[in-house]
Parts: structure tokens; sequence; C-alpha cells
């Protein structure tokens, strides 16, 4: 009688965990599924040329995503841009030069720029970071800038502090502490034997890194990269404080812009019919672009370990 | 005694210029650490500053003022308070029952692997394409924005975290503890529930209040569901205030005392997540 109660408990037990293990599934299918639905008349409407018609007009119903769309690659790849020699040059400290006793509480002060949440940034970006930047800093850099050829246009435009820059700015801060996690995680995993060699033939720490270490990891670095590109291509209160909610296309990366995510933030809840249709579209165009970067980053994660022998 | 091209002699120009790189190199990882700590010291500042002198007690004994008028955070705190509870009640034991399925009956087939990866997609999901999904699926059918449409979103974003944590800290138990439990003829489901969930408990709750940090600060995913209530109200079936997003409206308006009551709300969330992922942290570390 035990026996039977247990082998039921047993099947019990195993199919609830399945069920909800296939929650996962089902929710991910019902996003997209909703996003799809959602969006069906603007799909209809719009159809390819969608993603590239330079519109967005409430009152004559034409919409278009290509600003949106310029504006979140744009501002992510600024974020990349300052973020990745920062990680690195962050995750090469903690791992080879702090002092262990120190490596704990630095690497803990840069994961709580992780958990800061997004809406403060924001509000810091516009309130503190932006008159300082606007004030003192980029008439400057313009000036520096307006006698060279193609830097000029990349550095023009009147000294708004808001624009597709400081947004990018912002969003480096906050993916910094993602790509390091990852860089220190993979630099961790290098045998302690290859370090040590390459140290026994006499060579420098920066050479150690730069031509043991990173060769070595390099999967699990652009991995890395690819997860913090996620989060910022997806980030939606800090950049909607600061990248201006303009729906122009960027003349140079001071300008101010819009993103996917700020364009939905500002516009979901005051619009109706077509205009909340292609928003839905906005949505579910967000939404594949980080799921392909993801499944990238995963690929590329998966291959390091893979070679490795070691499990994730 | 060497001349000064001698490989063995620091003179050496090669030696030399990689020493300076060398320098060059670390000097520059220094301040890589500094550059990410100046944000991190700056930000923290900021709200000392700003949001320091606006803290008082009336902030949680007085609901959110029409412009002009002296009130508080009460409502917000209340709304918020409320959707993270029901958020972490559904969507934790989910999230560790469908851990468990990861980490124990996994080992094969195809539902383990696919089910991690697109949990890692969930995870990754941009937040306020949740808060969409969450509008058309229930805010739109039901015809009105409430605080059980904020609870549901909040509950997709927890319920990746604590799967991924669970999965984790379940794969970290030894084998050698299941088998001596199987040797002793005791079930499988008793296995899981006695033994490994004991040796990964507090790993579990770690992951738990990770979530629970992450989904205090969330505003995107509110903002089409539970948008935002003037007054005290405990209805989750209305909409429901709640600081995120109080903070956004208040921050963006142009009265004075209302961004005064945002830079309050800012530091109260800012010192409550990164207390729970400090208090996480060391629970972890135990």
């Amino acid at each position: 009688m035990k026996k039977n109660q247990n082998a039921l408990m047993d099947v019990i037990f195993k199919n609830m965990t399945r069920t909800f293990a296939f929650l996962v599934f089902i929710l991910l299918a019902a996003i997209m599924i909703s996003l799809i639905y959602g969006s069906r008349e603007s799909i209809a409407e719009f159809g390819f040329a969608f993603l590239w018609t330079n519109d967005w007009n409430p009152v004559t119903h034409n919409y278009g995503a290509l600003v949106p769309i310029v504006g979140t690659v744009l501002s992510s790849f600024i974020a990349l841009l300052i973020a990745v020699p920062v990680s690195f040059g962050i995750a090469m400290f903690l791992t080879e030069l702090s002092p262990v006793w120190l490596r704990r509480p630095l690497g803990t002060a840069i994961e709580m720029l992780a958990a800061i949440p997004s809406i403060i940034y924001g509000m810091w970006g516009l309130f503190v970071f932006v008159p300082i930047f606007q004030q003192y800093i980029q008439p400057y850099v313009i000036q520096a800038f307006s006698g060279i050829p193609v830097l000029s246009q990349v550095f023009s435009g009147p000294p708004f502090g808001i624009g597709v820059f400081t947004a990018g700015l912002i969003l480096s801060i906050m993916v910094i502490p993602f790509i390091t996690a990852v860089m220190r995680d993979v630099f961790e995993l290098v045998p302690p034997l290859l370090k040590e060699s390459a140290y026994g033939l006499g060579g420098t720490t920066w050479e150690v890194i730069w031509k043991v270490v990173l060769p070595y990891t390099k999967h699990g670095v652009i991995g890395g990269i690819m997860l913090g590109l996620g989060r910022a291509l997806g980030e939606t209160m800090a950049v909607t404080f600061v990248i201006g909610n303009a729906f122009n296309l960027p003349t140079s990366i001071f300008s101010p812009s819009n993103s996917i995510a700020s364009a939905l933030a500002n516009e979901f809840n005051e619009a109706g019919g077509m205009q909340k249709a292609a928003l839905l579209q906005l949505g579910l165009i967000l939404f594949l672009i980080t799921t392909v970067v993801l499944a990238f980053s995963k690929v590329l994660l998966l291959r390091l370990s893979k070679n490795e022998g070691t499990s994730r | 005694m060497f001349n000064s091209d001698s490989i063995v002699s620091l003179d050496n120009k090669v030696y030399k210029k990689r020493q300076r790189t060398n320098r060059l190199m670390l000097t520059l990882s220094s301040a890589a650490l500094v550059f990410g700590l100046f944000w991190l010291f700056w930000i923290i500042l900021t709200l000392v500053i700003k949001g320091g002198g606006a803290l008082s007690f009336t902030l949680l004994t007085e609901a959110t003022p029409p412009p002009g008028q002296d009130g508080g955070l009460m409502n917000a705190i209340v709304g918020s308070v409320m959707m993270a509870a029901v958020a972490t009640l559904i969507g934790t034991p989910i999230g560790i029952l469908a851990g468990t399925f990861l980490a124990e009956y996994g080992r094969r087939g195809w539902l383990a692997p696919a089910t991690r990866f697109l949990n890692d997609v969930l995870l990754s999901a941009p937040s306020i394409v949740i808060g969409l999904f969450i509008y058309a699926i229930y805010v739109a059918q039901v015809g009105h924005y409430s605080g059980w449409a904020g609870s549901f979103a909040l509950a997709i974003l927890v319920i990746p975290v604590v799967v991924r944590s669970t999965d984790n800290m379940l794969s970290l138990v030894p084998n050698s503890l299941r088998e001596a439990a199987a040797a002793l003829g005791c079930p499988q489901w008793r296995i899981i529930t006695m033994i490994c969930y004991r040796a990964s408990i507090s790993g579990i709750i770690t992951g738990v209040l990770l979530a629970v940090a992450r989904i205090s600060g969330e505003t995107a995913p509110l903002l089409f569901t539970a948008l935002n209530n003037q007054f005290m109200s405990w209805n989750m079936s209305a909409p429901l205030a709640n600081l995120p997003v109080v903070i956004f409206q208040y921050a963006a308006s142009p009265f004075e005392d209302w961004n005064r009551l945002a830079w309050a709300g800012a530091v109260l969330i800012t010192l409550l997540v990164l207390g729970i992922n400090i208090a996480a942290r060391s629970l972890f570390r135990k």
C-alpha cells in the first residue's frame, strides 16, 4: 500500500514539474502570438516596408519603424563601444591585478551597478548628468571636432545634452556589470597551467592576458558582449528619460531621436487603433531582435564550455 | 658586460617596449575600474543629496498629493508591496518546480535543454515587452488597468530568475546524496523534497530574493498594466499606485514638490533594492 502511494506521488511530482517547465514554453509562445495578433492590422497594412519606412504620423495613420530601430541600434552600439573595453579592463583588474582581499568588495560594487533600477539611471541622467554634460563637455567636443571632415558631422549639432550619445553612455554604465561578470567568469576558466607557462616564458601580465587568456576565452567574451547588447537593446526607462523622444533620424550622435522601448513607454497608453497596432509591432520587432541576439550569445557561450568539458 | 641589444640586458629596446606596453595597459585596466566605480558613487551621492533631505515620516503615512500640497507616498508603497508580494507568490512555486524538472528529471530528452534555452530568452526579454503581452492578453480583454495585471507582469519576470537559480543550485547537489537516499529505498519525490531542496535551500532563497529585488525597481512592465492611482487603494482589480510609475510621472512633472517626492521615492527604492541584493549575497555565502 505504502509502496503504491509512493509510486503514485512520484508520477504526480514528476508530471507537475514537467508541466511547469512546459509553461515556460507556453509563455514564450503566447508572448509571440499575442504580439503578432495585436499588431495584425499594422502588419497587413504596412508589411515588411514597416521596417524601413521613415514616418510616424498619428494624424495620417502612416507608421514606419525606421527611426526607433535606428535609434535603438545606434544607442546600443555606442553603449557597447564604451562598455566593452571598460568591462574588459575591469575583468582584467579583478582576475589578474587586484589583491585577493579586494576582489570581492570591488566585484560586488561593480555588480551593484546592475542592481540600481533603470528609472534611477534615467532620473539621474536627465536631472544631474545632462545639465553638466550640456554645459561643460558637449560644446567643447563639438568645437574640437568641427574642423575634421567626417568627425565634424558625427559630433555636430546644437548641444541639447539629451540625445543618442547620452542614452548610449548611460546604457554603457548599465551593461558594464553584465559584460564584466561574464568576462570574469570565463577568464577564471583558463587553466592556470597555460597562464603559468606563458609567465614562465617571460611574458608580461598584459601579454599573458592578450595572447593567452583572451584567445582561449574569445567565444565566451563575445557571448558576454552579446548578452550586454541584449540588455541595452531592451532597456526602457533610462533611455526614455534621455534620448529626446523625437521621431527624427539622428544626423549626428548628439541628435535627439527615439528608441523602440521609449516610443512604447511614451505613446502606448494614449494610442488607439492603428497606432496601437503599430506600437505592438514595434514591440514584436524588439522581442525578435533581442531573442536573436541572445540565441547567438548562448551558442557562443555553449561552444566555449563544450571545448572545456565544463558545464555551463 | 652585455651590449644594450643583448636579449638578457635590461636596456634591450624590445624588452623596454614590452614593459612600457604592459604598464600602460595595467594603468588603463585600473582606470576602467575607477570609471565604473565613479558612476556608482556619483549616482549614490546624487540620491543622498537630492533624496536624503526629502525623506520624512509623512512619506509613509500620507498618500500622493495634488500639486502644491504636502503628502507622501503611502499609496505607492502599499501598491508596490502588494504587487511584488502577489507576483512572488505566483512566480516562486512555478519557478522552483520548473527548475526542479530541469535539474532532476531533465538529464535526458529534449525538453530540458530546450526549456533552459527558452528560459534564458525569457530572462532577457525586454521587460516592456512583458508589459505589452499582459496588456494584450489581460488588460485589453477586461477593459481596464489593474493591480492584478501588474502582478502578472511582474510574476513573468520572477519565473525565469527562479527557474535558473533553482536549476543551478540543484545541479550543485552531489549525486552521492541522491544515491545514498535511493539505496535506502527512498522514492524519488522524497529525495528531491527532503534532501535536494534542503541541501540547496539557501541558494534557492537567494534566487527568489534576487527576483524580488529585480521586480521592485521595474517600471516598464507596470506602465501598461497597473498604471497609477492618485489615491490610497487596496483594490487589486483597479489601477494601483506603485513607486516606480509614481517616480516616473512625478520626476517628469513641472511641480517642484512632486519632483522632491520623486527623489524621495528614488532613494527608498534604491535602498530597498541594494539592501535585498546585499542580503541575498551574504545569505548565499553562508
